[in-house]
Parts: C-alpha cells; structure tokens; sequence
C-alpha cells in the first residue's frame, strides 16, 4: 500500500476516532513492530488505539468492509509472536481501554476492560480481601485481555486453575463488528460452550473489549519450603510423590543448575550453587492446614532423597526463595547476550528422560540451556543461551528449539504449555495435529470469521504451510520420531 | 478386590458404521448408558449403543490424569480412581449404574461441588473424537496446561453428541479430601440464604457444597482435619449427617415428585425471583430447582432478565423446549459450528436445539 493510500486509510479511521489514536507515522508505528518475542519484527500499516466499544464496533465494521487484517494487541508482552503486525494490516491495541468498570465484593466478581493489567485487578480488590489468582510471570505488564487470547497460566495454575478456569463472562466484538456474550456467571451455559473456544485463541476468533473475572478469598496464610537435590530425577520423583499424598501445592518450582547459578548470581537468594535441582514448594490456607501440610511436605522431600529442606521462616524469606525463580529469565539474560524461551508441557514422569535428552541436544548444537519447570503441571522452559550477533546463531537456537519441543510432542506432551502458537510454532503445529484436525481447527475460526480477517496467519498453520514444513524435515527418507501415529 | 474395566475397542466398527450412516443420509442417536437420555430433547433416529467401547488407556495417579475410552461406566471409574484416594472434582451424577463417561462429558451435568471446584468442562483436558466425515481427531492432550490449537476438547461437553461420537477423553482427577463434615443453619427464606452463603464465599473457608430448601441451608465442608475443624468452630451450626449422594443423585423427596422439574441457573446473588414456590437452591444460589407446574414462557422471560436461563429439566409437556432459547444470531453460529463437524447432521439433530 503506498503512503498516499495509508494516509487515506488513517483519514477514515479519523472520522470516529481522535486523530491521536490513530498511528500512521512510521516512527510511530516501530514502537508496535514486535511483541515479546522481538526476533519477529513488521511494520502494520496503521495503529489504533480505540477508547470504548463503539470505537472497537467501528474499527472492525470498516476492517470488516475494506477486508483489512487486524492484529489486536494487549500489553505486547506475548512470547510467540501473536501480537505480531500484519504488513498490509491494522495493530488493533487496547491499551486505552484500561477502566475496572465494577466489582462485586458479594459476587466476588470483576467487570474489566481488556487493557486492564493483570496485577492491577488484585491490587484493586485488595482490601477486600479478595485476589484474581492467575498470575503470569509478566502480570505486572500483562493485560487481562491478552491473558484471554492465550490462556495465561502461572506458577500457582496447579491449585487455582488457568485463566479459563477464573472467567466468568466475555463481551466480543466479533469480526463484522457486531457484539456476542458469553455470560457464566450462573456457572451454566446453553447451547455449546465457547468460552474454553474463545479464552486461548490467539485473537483469531473476535476482539474481547469486556471481561468479568472471578475473584477469590486471599489464603490467610503461605509458607514454602526449598529442597536442595543432587539429580533431577529426585526431584522430579519428590514432586510426584507430594501429590500422591494427597497434596496439591499452591505453587511447586524446579530449577537446574544452570537455571540455579544464573538466578543465584542475580539475585543473591542463597540458593545452593553446586545443586543439581531445587524444588520450591508453596502451600496456601489457613495456619493449622499450612503447618501440618508443609511438615508433611518436609517428610516426603526428605524421604525423596532431597539433600537439605529449607523452611522459610517468615515472609521476608519466603519472597526471597521466590525471587531467585521469578527473576530466572532476566538473570539467564544477564549470562548471555540473548536467549530464547521454550513452553513445552510433558507428562511429569518423563521429565528427567527429557532434561537428559534436551542436555544431549544442547550439546550437540553447542548451545547452552538454563531450565526452570512449573513442576506440578509438567510446564518445561528449557531457556536457549545464544548471541543474534553471531552469524546463524539465531536460525542454529530456533532448530534447538524446535527439537526440544518435538521431543514434548514424543513424550505424550503439547508444543505449548501457556506462551500460544503465535508465529513461533507453526511449524511444530503441523506434527503435533493431523491435517484433518487442522482443518477442524480452519472450519472453527471460519464459523466466526468467514473473512479470515482476524489475526491472519497465527496459531494454525495452512495446509500448504505444513505440506513444505512437514517435507523439509524428512532427512534421509525418515521422519523424525517415525513411530509416532501422526505421520 | 481390585477394580476391572471391560478392556474393548469397538472404534472401527463406529467408523465403519458412521461411513455408512454418512454414505446413506441416515441420522443416528448415540447411547451410552441411558442414564440421561432423557435430558434435552427426544429425537427420533437410529439408536447406536457405545457403551460397548470401554477401558483405561492411561492412569498413573501421581500425573493427576486418566485416560478412558468413553463407554466405560462412571461407577467403575470412580471406584478405582477411590482406590488411589482420587476422585472426580465436579462430583458428576449417575442417575443410574449404566452411567458411562463419554454422557458424563457429552450431558456435561455436575454434582453439589461444581460451584466450588469447577465442572466437568473445567477438568476435560483432551478428546478423542469421530466426527461426521468418520474422521478420527484427536485435540488437546494429557497434560495440564496446553495451548496448542482451539480448545476444542472442552467444547464437546455438554454437546450432547451432536458435535461427534467421544472414543476417548482425557480428565484431570483430584486428591480425596480428608475431612468432610455436613453443617446445617436456619434460614426461613430463600433471600437470607443467598445472602449469607455469598458472605461466606469471600471468606476462605474450606466450603464444598451448600444447599437451601424447605426453611434449611446445609454447608458442606472438605479439607483437611485441622482446616475443617477450625472452619467448623467458627461457623457453628448443627453438624448433621452427610446427605450430599441424594442430593447429587436427586434422590430427595423434594425430586421425587410427579410434577414438572424446572432447572434454574442464575448470577448466584441473585434475589430469589419466584418466593412462595417449591425450590431447592443449590451451587451457592447458581443452581436453582423449581418443582411444580409453571408457565416455562414467562419464567423463562424473568429469569433471562436477570442473566440467567431455564432448562425443562424432567417431566414437562413434550412441546416445552427443553433449553433457554439462543438469541438468532448465537444460533446461527452454533449451526455453523455444528455444521463444521458434523456437516450431514448425522449425531443426534436437534437433541439439543432445531438445527444443531
């Protein structure tokens, strides 16, 4: 499209806009050329910055009309590439649309706008004694609406559930601009349930512009408890036996060592340095239950084999056993010039199979990897250390990647625990489904987008996409992992 | 004695069966157990009975996870998932001892726990699905957390069969909880037990079930020991027997009536819209059941008003439509949704609305 025809473009999305929020200036629009996986980069022709529904009505009614691609766009914080601008199309961004519009304290419920951060629904009904539980490493930025489009976990998502599990109602503006509601809020639904089609779709199926959360009681009480292993088979063991007890931790962490000493560097939490594994476990409710659980807990990680328990004894400690994990990622960063973050999901039985399989390959591709695991879902992120500077170190990190999450798919897991498809594994949705299901998959997003116009070219591959992809990796006559039913 | 599962595949043979079915413009009505077949409308099609298709594909206790062809019966499944102190989080109905999994997922109906521990749909984590080509898909998986594709696995329950057979379904399980104990408080209305159980549900007790009929509100609480206890201390309330299988299996006498049952779901704190009539309020004032003979139309009318909906449960006048009716435009999608699986409509047609 030629400035000429953008400019002209800008000019209609003016007529109901405010000439602010429409972005047509091109040093303007790099701000938007990525989200948080930035090795993908575009230019969209315009951004948007819509205030109120009406203004998401419209945008999508003349989309909808001109047959414009449109990517809508929370924080920018997804790590696959979903909020990823489409060249010939529009950045939708409901960064504006920020109000909490209710809460109710008897309900328990909060009616919010999607650009609402996650973090700030709890620190809003804090007082009331009341929480929104899904908590995203990045939900101090991340938005509720792009937690919806991905359905964001977080490390407590064992015990509290995914972001599915803590929403009660959606409005939609749908692409040809007209609203529908799903509304759960009497926790039944009729007809098919689409809310589980909606929450985790990537922005393919409509833009949500309104969200109504379930709100919960804060536990009165959190103790965790650290466990120093010398492999990560114990470990992982350990986890495996705490819930044959009976318990479902609010939170249960493993680090490697790699993943250890690079946290330990950062932020001094006295981790053990020369451990193979940690286990950070996190039990939550009344006092009584916390202290005979966690005690418990002790036992079974000490029967596990773990070399030393850690019980934090207050909440200075506590957070300070929790800051070593949550800052794994930008402690890795401080390692390495970059690194790429892996989200695959394993059956937790497999997981030492594959940490030894991932460190055969991370030394065959001469690249090292940090690992961190949400435990108690079998969540792995092996994370990738590389330098983009080095010529082909990039393409060398994205093959690493891409094997480590066709060995997810080989072991009986998923190619995404909680970061989305987006553009990043196209390519690995082509092994994890047959064509027939990604044709289910096409069939699906048609019925609320004949046009094709939402978030083009995300989540699910086309078949003539998977036809190249699915060739270009026989090697020698043989697929990888030729057992599998899928080929 | 240990628990046995019929261990049968009988997967080819509905494929084959669905190919002829598709090949001759049949229509066909999937039975499971029968247990439910009276919940939606009655259609009049080909019976095909998968019960027959039965066994565990996967369950290790410690995964929290278990695999199953649909026709094994959910009595089995709970039993053995007992022996490893497991249990089913949304407490599902039986309504019968022929109840299979594949109706548990296809009614999607939940028991007492639903509205503190999520439902069915909530702890569905992967399907195994024939689908009106008999094409075999599988979606989702057997893990926890999975993002990958539409969440399709989900959207089959409460379907009612009419998006595809369920061959396999993948469930997530939950620890047996230690403690369990039944309180009961007097509540002369309706209005003070909905609001005094939603004051409850901002505090972090330990609430598992509550209920409300005939002057009475009964609290359910499961945990462990101490947790319980200490709840129950500062609850007070008469601590009575456990009557939560009757209410789950509806079994109460309150149920157990000639006239129309009428399935009310609303915003739980919703005042109640129908004081003077036979109700049991359950799922902390989501779930309320009306017996008695009612004019469905104008319930319907005020119970929408509201934000909520009426299912003619049990015993109405067979023109009464079954469902809340769907506003035209969420109709017309749920055909095409329909239709993007199931395009010859072959799977129970209008078992849940006129063209779907």
């Amino acid at each position: 499209m030629s400035d000429t025809q953008r400019q002209q473009l800008a000019a209609r999305f003016r007529e109901f806009l405010p000439d602010e929020n429409v972005i047509d200036q091109k040093t303007s629009l790099a701000t938007y050329e990525c989200d948080g996986l930035s090795a993908y980069r575009e230019q969209p022709l315009l951004v948007l910055l819509p205030e109120n529904i009406a203004h998401v009505q419209q945008i999508m009614r003349l989309c909808h009309e001109q047959r414009l691609p449109v990517v809508s766009r929370g924080a920018g914080t997804s790590l696959s590439g979903g909020a990823l601008p489409h060249a010939e199309g529009v950045v939708l961004s409901l960064a504006k649309m920020k109000r909490i519009l209710q809460v109710d304290e008897l309900a328990r419920t909060a009616v919010v706008e999607p650009g609402v951060r996650n973090l700030a629904i709890s620190e809003a009904v804090k007082e009331k004694g009341l929480y929104y539980a899904p908590d995203p490493s990045s939900q101090i930025a991340c938005s509720i609406g792009g937690n919806v489009a991905e359905n964001a976990g977080g490390v407590h998502c064992l015990k509290y559930g995914l972001t599915l599990h803590n929403i009660l109602a959606l409005k939609v503006v749908g692409a040809d601009g007209e609203i529908f509601e799903i509304d759960q809020r009497s926790l039944h639904t009729d007809g098919y349930d689409l809310m589980p089609l909606l929450v985790g779709s990537e922005g393919m199926l409509g833009i949500v512009v309104e969200v109504t959360v379930k709100l919960l009681p804060i536990p009165r009480c959190a103790r965790v408890v650290m466990a120093v292993f010398d492999s990560v088979e114990k470990a992982g063991d350990s986890v495996a036996a705490i819930i044959a007890e009976g318990i479902i931790p609010a939170g249960i962490e493993m680090m490697d060592n790699p993943a250890i000493r690079a946290a330990e560097d950062f932020v001094h939490a006295n981790y053990p340095v020369e451990a193979e594994a940690i286990l950070i476990c996190e039990l939550d409710g009344t006092e009584e239950e916390v202290s005979a659980q966690i005690e418990l807990v002790e036992q079974v990680l000490r029967a596990g084999g773990a070399v030393e328990t850690r019980l934090a004894k207050d909440e200075t400690e506590r957070l300070l056993f929790w800051s070593g994990r949550k800052a794994a990622f930008p402690a890795v960063g401080r390692i390495s010039p970059d690194y790429y973050c892996i989200d695959g999901t394993i059956p937790r039985k497999s997981l030492a199979a594959v940490l030894a399989e991932v460190r055969q390959l991370s030394e065959q591709y001469g690249l090292p990897v940090a690992n961190v695991f949400h435990a108690g879902d079998g969540n792995l992120h092996p994370l990738i250390l590389y330098d983009a500077n080095k010529e082909g170190e990039l393409e060398k990190t994205e093959q690493l990647g891409s094997k480590i999450l066709q060995l997810c798919i080989h072991h009986g897991g998923t190619i995404t625990g909680e970061h989305g498809v987006g553009v990043e594994k196209l390519g690995e949705m082509c092994i994890q489904f047959s064509d027939a299901e990604r044709n289910q998959f096409h069939a699906l997003r048609e019925c609320f987008d004949p046009l094709k116009i939402l978030n083009p070219g995300k989540a699910i591959p086309t078949l003539a996409r998977c036809a190249e992809h699915n060739a270009m990796h026989v090697h020698g006559g043989e697929l990888p992992f030729p057992e599998l039913e899928r080929f | 004695m240990p628990i046995e599962l019929a261990d049968v595949s009988i997967e080819d043979e509905l494929r084959a069966q669905i190919g002829a079915v598709a090949a001759s413009g049949g229509e066909i009505e999937i039975i499971g157990g029968g247990s439910k077949r009276f919940y939606g409308e009655s259609i009049e099609a080909l019976p095909v009975d998968v019960s027959a298709h039965s066994g565990i594909i996967d369950y290790d206790p410690a995964e929290l996870v278990i695999t199953l062809r649909a026709g094994c019966k959910l009595a089995q499944v709970e039993a053995l998932l007992a022996e490893q102190r497991q249990m089913f989080g949304f407490e599902p109905p039986c309504f019968g001892e022929d109840a299979t999994i594949g109706g548990t997922v296809a009614t999607g109906l939940a028991g007492p726990r639903r509205a503190y521990a999520g439902s069915i749909r909530d702890f569905v984590l992967g399907v195994k699905l024939l689908d009106g080509r008999g094409q075999v898909l599988q979606f989702g998986g057997r893990v926890i957390k999975n993002v990958a594709g539409f969440d399709v696995s989900r959207l089959m329950v409460g379907a009612l069969g009419t998006l595809g057979i369920i061959l396999e379904v993948s469930i997530r399980v939950v620890p047996q909880l230690e403690t369990e104990i039944t309180l009961a408080y007097e509540h002369a209305s309706a209005d003070e037990h909905i609001r005094w159980v939603n004051r409850l549900g901002s505090k972090p007790y330990p609430i598992s079930a509550s209920l409300w009929y005939d002057g009475r509100s009964l609290l359910r609480l499961s945990g462990s020991e101490q947790g319980v206890r200490q709840a129950s201390a500062q609850l007070g309330g008469e601590e009575i027997e456990s009557g939560w299988l009757d209410v789950k299996e509806q079994r109460l006498d309150f149920f157990d009536r000639a006239e129309p049952l009428s399935r009310i779901s609303l915003p739980p704190t919703t005042p109640d819209l129908l004081p003077g009539r036979s109700q049991l309020i359950e799922w902390g004032g989501a779930r309320r059941w009306l017996c008695g003979e009612a004019d469905v139309d104008a319930v319907r009318d005020q119970v929408a008003g509201a934000g909520g909906s009426l299912c003619a449960f049990q015993r109405h006048a067979p023109d009464v439509p079954r469902f809340h009716p769907l506003a035209p435009t969420m109709l017309t999608l749920q055909r095409n949704l329909k239709a993007s699986f199931d395009p010859a409509r072959i799977f129970n047609p209008g078992k849940l609305y006129p063209g779907l």
